[in-house]
C-alpha cells in the first residue's frame, strides 16, 4: 500500500477521494460537524459526471458518507455507476435504513466495506448520542444482516466522554458481528466554526489508557516510545495526504483538501475536477507545505512522530501552518514529552511537574 | 491445451497508474499492484480475446519479449489471479454457448 501511495504521490494522482453525497441525516449525534441543511445537492446526473472525471483522473479508493447516505433515493444508483467505473467502494452509514434488498444490492455489486458508526454496546448510551431511540437495535440489526448477505463491514466508535468507558463493549460487539473495529478518540470543531463540542474530547486520563491498550495500538512499549529525530528528512516531508494523494468533496461540489480540513478549493459546478485538483490557488498551497514551514511544529521535537492534522490545527484557529492543539495533546499523553504547542500556548503552566518545582 | 480466455471480474475494483494496475479484490481486501506487462494483460481480459492472442498481440506487441516465455508467465499470472477470485479463466469466449 506504502508503494501505491508513493506511486499516486509522484504522479499527481488523487488516489482516495471522500465524497460526502448528502449532509441531511437521520440521526442528530451530540459531536456530528456537520450543519444538516439541504444545499443543494449534486444531482445524479451531476454525480455520474463526477465519478467519470474522477476515474479518469485516476480515484481509486471512493469513500461515500454523509450526512446519512440511504437517504438519497438514487444511492444505488449513484453506487452502481461508481462501480461500473471500478472504483473500491466504501460507505459509510448509520445503516438505520438498510433493508434486505439493500445489503442485497451492496453485495452483488462488489462494494468493498459498509462502515457503520455504534458509540456504545449498550442502548441507553448510544441512542443518547444520536438521539434517536432505537437507532443501536436498528444498526446492529443491519449489520448482522450485512454480514449475512456477505459484506465486510467495520464498526467505528468516536469516544467522547459520554462513551468513554464503553469502547471494549463495542469491541466485542464487533468481534460477534464479524465486523472489523475501529475508534477515533478525536472530536472535532463544527464546520462553522463552532468549537464548543470540542468540550466532548475526552481527556488525557482516558487517552493514555487507550493508548495503554495493545488491541487498539498494538505494541504498547513501542507506540509510546517510538521517537523519529528531527532532521532534514522529517522537515521535508508533507504533513500528510489531503492535498496530496486524497480530497473531498462536499454534497454541493465543493473541493477541500480533507473532509476535516474545510479549505474551497474550487466547486465540480464551476471547474472540472481535474483542474481544480492540480491547479486551484488553495490546493497548491496545501500541497507545498512541508514541516519546515510550519511555525511551531517545525522546532517540536515531536515533528517526525506527530500525528498533526492540518485540517484540525486550521479548525482550531492555528491556520494550516499551526499546531493542533488535539494533536500536541496526543503527542504529549504518548511520551510524556510536552509540545513546541503547548509551550507556546503556555499549557505547560499546569504540568504538575512544572508548578511543583516552583515550589 | 485448450486456449484460455481470461476475464476481470466485475466486482474486483482497479484502477491504472502511469501503465501499472492496481488490483482489489473486495471479498477478503486482497490488493494486488501489477507490473505494465501485467497491466496490459489485466486490462485486455475482458473474456472475448484468449490468452495466447492477448500474449502475441498486446504483450509481444509493446515489450520485447520472447513469446513462449510470455506465455508462460503470462499463464503463470492469469493462474495466480483467478486463484484470489478476481480473474475467470473459461476455455471459450465470454458469451458464447
Amino acid at each position: 500500500m506504502e508503494r501505491i501511495g508513493a506511486r499516486a504521490l509522484s504522479l499527481g494522482v488523487p488516489l482516495g477521494v471522500h465524497v460526502d453525497l448528502t449532509w441531511r441525516c437521520n440521526e442528530r449525534c451530540i459531536h456530528c460537524y456537520l450543519d444538516h441543511d439541504d444545499p443543494a445537492e449534486l444531482t445524479l446526473a451531476e454525480l455520474k459526471g463526477l465519478l467519470d472525471q474522477m476515474a479518469d483522473a485516476g480515484v481509486f479508493f471512493l469513500t461515500l458518507s454523509g450526512g446519512e447516505i440511504f437517504l438519497r433515493k438514487d444511492l444505488r444508483d449513484i453506487v452502481a455507476h461508481a462501480r461500473s467505473r471500478a472504483f473500491d467502494i466504501k460507505l459509510k452509514t448509520n445503516a438505520i435504513l438498510i433493508k434486505e434488498r439493500d445489503a442485497e444490492w451492496i453485495r452483488d455489486l462488489g462494494v468493498h466495506q459498509v462502515q457503520v458508526s455504534i458509540y456504545s454496546h449498550r442502548a441507553e448510551v448510544h441512542d443518547a448520542i444520536t438521539k434517536v431511540p432505537g437507532s443501536l437495535g436498528r444498526s446492529v440489526a443491519a449489520l448482522r444482516m450485512l454480514r449475512e448477505k456477505g459484506v465486510r463491514t467495520v464498526i467505528a466508535c468516536v469516544l467522547m466522554t459520554g462513551n468513554a468507558g464503553d469502547y471494549p463493549g463495542v469491541q466485542a460487539l464487533a468481534r460477534e458481528l464479524g465486523a472489523e473495529f475501529t475508534m477515533d478518540p478525536t472530536i472535532t470543531p463544527h464546520l462553522n466554526g463552532d468549537r464548543s463540542i470540542l468540550s466532548l474530547n475526552v481527556g488525557q486520563g482516558k487517552l493514555g489508557e487507550v493508548f495503554r491498550d495493545s488491541t487498539l495500538v498494538g505494541d504498547v512499549d513501542k507506540f509510546l516510545s517510538e521517537s523519529i529525530p528531527v532532521d532534514e528528512d522529517v522537515l521535508d516531508q508533507t504533513p500528510c495526504s489531503a492535498g496530496h494523494t486524497s480530497c473531498y468533496v462536499s454534497p454541493h461540489g465543493d473541493i477541500y483538501p480533507c473532509v476535516q480540513f474545510p479549505v474551497v478549493c474550487g466547486n465540480v459546478r464551476e471547474s472540472a475536477f481535474l483542474d481544480i485538483w492540480r491547479d486551484s490557488d488553495r490546493m497548491l498551497e496545501v500541497r507545498a507545505i512541508r514541516t519546515r514551514d510550519l511555525t511551531t511544529c517545525s522546532s517540536c521535537g515531536h515533528a517526525g512522530s506527530c500525528t498533526r492534522c492540518p485540517g484540525l490545527a486550521y479548525m482550531e484557529g492555528n491556520s494550516m501552518y499551526g499546531p493542533s492543539t488535539a494533536d500536541c495533546e496526543k503527542s504529549y499523553v504518548r511520551t510524556g514529552i510536552v509540545t513546541a504547542g503547548m509551550l507556546r500556548k503556555g499549557t505547560v503552566g499546569g504540568l504538575v511537574q512544572i508548578s511543583g518545582l516552583a515550589y | 491445451m485448450n486456449p484460455l480466455y481470461p476475464k476481470r471480474d466485475p466486482n474486483a475494483a482497479f484502477r491504472v497508474l502511469g501503465g501499472e494496475a492496481i488490483v482489489m479484490n473486495p471479498v477478503d481486501s486482497a490488493l494486488f499492484s501489477l507490473n505494465e506487462t501485467a497491466s496490459v494483460i489485466w486490462r485486455a481480459s475482458d473474456g472475448s480475446r484468449s490468452l495466447a492472442e492477448i500474449v502475441e498481440s498486446d504483450v509481444c506487441g509493446q515489450f520485447e519479449v520472447e513469446p513462449a516465455a510470455a506465455m508462460s508467465e503470462a499463464i503463470a499470472f492469469a493462474e495466480a489471479l483467478a486463484a484470489h477470485g478476481v480473474l475467470t479463466l473459461s476455455d471459450a469466449p465470454a458469451g458464447s454457448v
